[in-house]
């Protein structure tokens, strides 16, 4: 395999400064720790001075430690079925084992009690329903935003509700920081989330130069800051620094997989239980996922939208996102980027337990190969359980539609 | 010169030998066992005893299928889809949609006027719909396979066992068996399964080429699935030997491979 950029290593010391900075915070009661959606409203968060911790992202941490299937049993014993969101599970599942990817990765013992919860339902439902586990363990109080779903066009009518929604979650959050809302310090945080975002952009679009130097895999691995520390001045100096690698490297030659000759479109959520083996498998074909629906998430450009008006430009940003978006926006979105990332084909992961992030369900793929002539394959998974994924049949559809996009070149 | 494919597939495995007219000269069928080496070399004496043809007279040896990796006497290995596909192709030169039903996968395929893969499907982690559920389900009824086409044509009733998931379907016979319904009905509803399950992976029309082990047991099965499906179903011969045979092809025009020095 190539040799790993300094950044990745940065970006694990980053983190673990970032883990043990909300852990400490649990521990002093002076701090204020608050729990947060992967897309929710993080940056009102920052500006109250919590420190902000994303389950979803302890989640995918389980899932890559391929310790969630032992952990999902134990939330369905308690009554969350097996067929709803396994980050869900596998995160209760742990907590109630009394265990945490934490402990070995960075030494921190727990996770960090929460002294709020804060949601958007602009991914799913799910995270309302983990969210209200915690509360209830924890007895504090979990608050959100209840976004509108399938949307086109993201209207002023749309932007107003939202945003009127964030900016009712004020007083609750003033109340528990202790601290007293202030729109000026929400607006450079703003800012800063949307200095991060050009710049995670930036990074992303790398994946555009053939043949690529970084790979969806990396990407899986690199994103952490932007989901993590948007809106921290961390985040930024992070990506100044890993894009300024990354052209150099590329200036030397950096490539993702030996000989590109097949360029992918990942769909859907990364299998984290299987990411190693997806990625030798790849980078055997000789063949790079240079752009991925997931990643390319965490781009949020409308935080300019307007940022003397921090609240609306929250609101467009995070209702932009395209799991919120109806499927005549999503396949619009998804066709741009096979074109400006020059892919080959498109590879849609099914994941059982997250429909909202399954694009496969009503009649996409087919629609979209009509419309970009692009082939499709369709991978039966999970984002953390495993029981729900076949290596060999995974393999076996790869290497034919890998086979079968180079005998049509 | 002489062409050998081997189908190392999850319930049987298959072989064949091709000549460089395309021609099958032999063919041989053993089940999949414990180890696929031995398994192959079953297979391979099988094939030299019935075509008296030595390993020496073989020009290339291609495997396919789930155990493809797992002998080393191979030449070339490759997909089984890409296999099923030649081989099937090879009978019918043209447009067609490629359903194979086997032990314990079921494949849909579209193959282009010129042989080119468009598009394909493998079934979800489940066997219902493929050869396993139907064994099985004989197996519960004790019925041997050699009485299933006698039966079925006795059956006066068209039921179909709905459960997407072999358990639960197995359950569905038991209610069947408990409200004493004939044992040929059963047999009956067990086929239209199976045929639901495949319509259910895709719309068909055109040309449907069906081919896999269920196919080759059970021939009526081509006018259960016309019947539901609503279209014309073409059976090549060798159906079971699909991939072997595509394999076997693919090894007589092995330059694809010095093309793209991939090893799949
Ligand atoms: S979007 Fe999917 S993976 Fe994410 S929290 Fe919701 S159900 Fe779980």
């Amino acid at each position: 395999m190539k040799k790993p950029l300094k950044s990745f290593k940065k970006m694990r010391e980053l983190m673990s400064k970032h883990f043990h900075e909300v852990y400490e915070a649990s521990q002093d009661d002076k701090q204020k720790v608050a729990w947060c959606t992967s897309v929710g409203p993080a940056e009102l968060l920052h500006s109250f001075g919590f420190k902000v911790y994303y389950p979803e992202n302890h989640g995918a941490m389980i899932g890559a430690s391929k310790k969630a299937s032992e952990y999902i049993p134990y939330a369905n014993a308690i009554g969350y079925s097996q067929m709803i969101c396994s980050y869900l599970t596998s995160d209760i599942g742990a907590f109630l084992k009394g265990e945490t990817p934490l402990q070995k990765a960075y030494n921190i013992p727990s996770i960090p009690k929460p002294d709020v919860l804060v949601y958007n339902t602009n991914q799913c439902r799910d995270v309302y329903d983990w969210f209200s586990f915690y509360g209830r363990k924890f007895n504090v109080p979990v608050i959100g935003i209840s976004s509108p779903v399938n949307v086109g066009e993201v209207t002023e009518n749309i932007i107003n509700d939202v945003a009127t929604q964030m900016k009712s979650l004020i007083p609750t959050l003033e109340e528990v920081s202790g601290t007293k809302f202030d729109i000026d310090r929400l607006k450079e945080v703003v800012k800063l989330s949307y200095e991060c975002t050009k710049l995670w952009k930036e990074c992303l679009f790398f994946g555009t130069h053939i043949p690529s130097p970084l790979t969806f895999f990396d990407y899986t691995v690199l994103m952490a800051p932007a989901v993590v520390l948007r809106g921290l001045p961390e985040a930024i100096d992070f990506y100044k620094e890993a894009n300024e690698e990354i052209r150099q490297e590329m200036k030397k030659g950096l490539t993702a997989v030996p000989d590109e000759k097949v360029r992918l479109y990942w769909e859907g959520m990364p299998i984290w239980g299987r990411l190693r083996m997806l990625a030798e498998l790849f980078y055997e074909l000789n063949t790079s996922i240079v752009v991925s629906t997931y990643c390319n998430s965490w781009i949020f450009e409308d935080f300019a939208y307007d940022f003397d008006r921090p609240f609306e430009s929250m609101a467009k940003a995070y209702t932009e996102l395209f799991i919120v978006r109806n499927e005549e926006v999503k396949e619009k979105v998804i066709a741009n980027w096979i074109e400006e990332f020059k892919v080959d084909g498109i590879i849609y992961h099914e994941a059982m337990t997250c429909p909202n992030n399954s694009n496969t369900r009503y009649g996409m793929p087919k629609r979209l190969q009509e419309k970009t002539g692009k082939p499709y394959l369709i991978i039966n998974g999970d984002l953390n359980d495993m029981r729900l994924f076949s290596d060999e049949q995974a393999r076996t559809s790869i290497e034919t539609f890998i086979e079968q996009i180079l005998e049509n070149k | 010169m002489y062409y050998l494919g081997l189908d190392l597939g999850s319930t049987w495995c298959k072989g064949v030998i091709i000549d460089n007219k395309k021609e099958v000269i032999a063919t041989s069928l053993e089940k999949t066992g414990y180890s696929f080496i031995e398994t192959s070399e079953k297979l391979l004496d099988e094939l030299f005893k019935k075509s008296s043809l030595k390993r020496k007279d073989i020009t290339k040896i291609v495997a396919t299928g789930y155990g493809r990796k797992s002998i080393e006497i191979a030449d070339i290995i490759k997909t089984e889809i890409m296999c099923h596909a030649k081989g099937a192709y090879h009978y019918f030169p043209e447009k067609f949609i490629l359903i194979d039903i086997g032990g314990q996968d079921n494949k849909i395929v579209h193959i282009g006027e010129n042989g080119e893969i468009l598009n394909f499907k493998l079934n979800r982690k489940c066997a219902a719909g493929t050869g396993a559920f139907i064994e099985e389900s004989l197996s519960r009824l004790q019925v041997p396979y050699e009485k299933v086409k006698e039966l079925i044509e006795k059956s006066d009733k068209d039921i179909t066992i709905a459960s997407f998931c072999t358990v639960f379907a197995q359950t569905e016979i038991i209610k069947l068996i408990k409200e004493n319904e004939k044992v040929e009905n059963i047999i009956k509803g067990i086929f239209n399964s199976v045929a639901t399950r495949v319509i259910e992976m895709e719309t068909l029309h055109g040309t449907v080429v069906l081919t896999g082990g269920v196919i080759a047991f059970y021939p009526f099965f081509k006018e259960i699935l016309e019947k539901k499906a609503n279209c014309k179903v073409k059976v090549p011969p060798y159906p079971q030997f699909s991939g072997a045979i595509g394999a076997a092809l693919f090894g007589l025009n092995s330059e694809f491979h010095k093309k793209h020095q991939l090893v799949l």
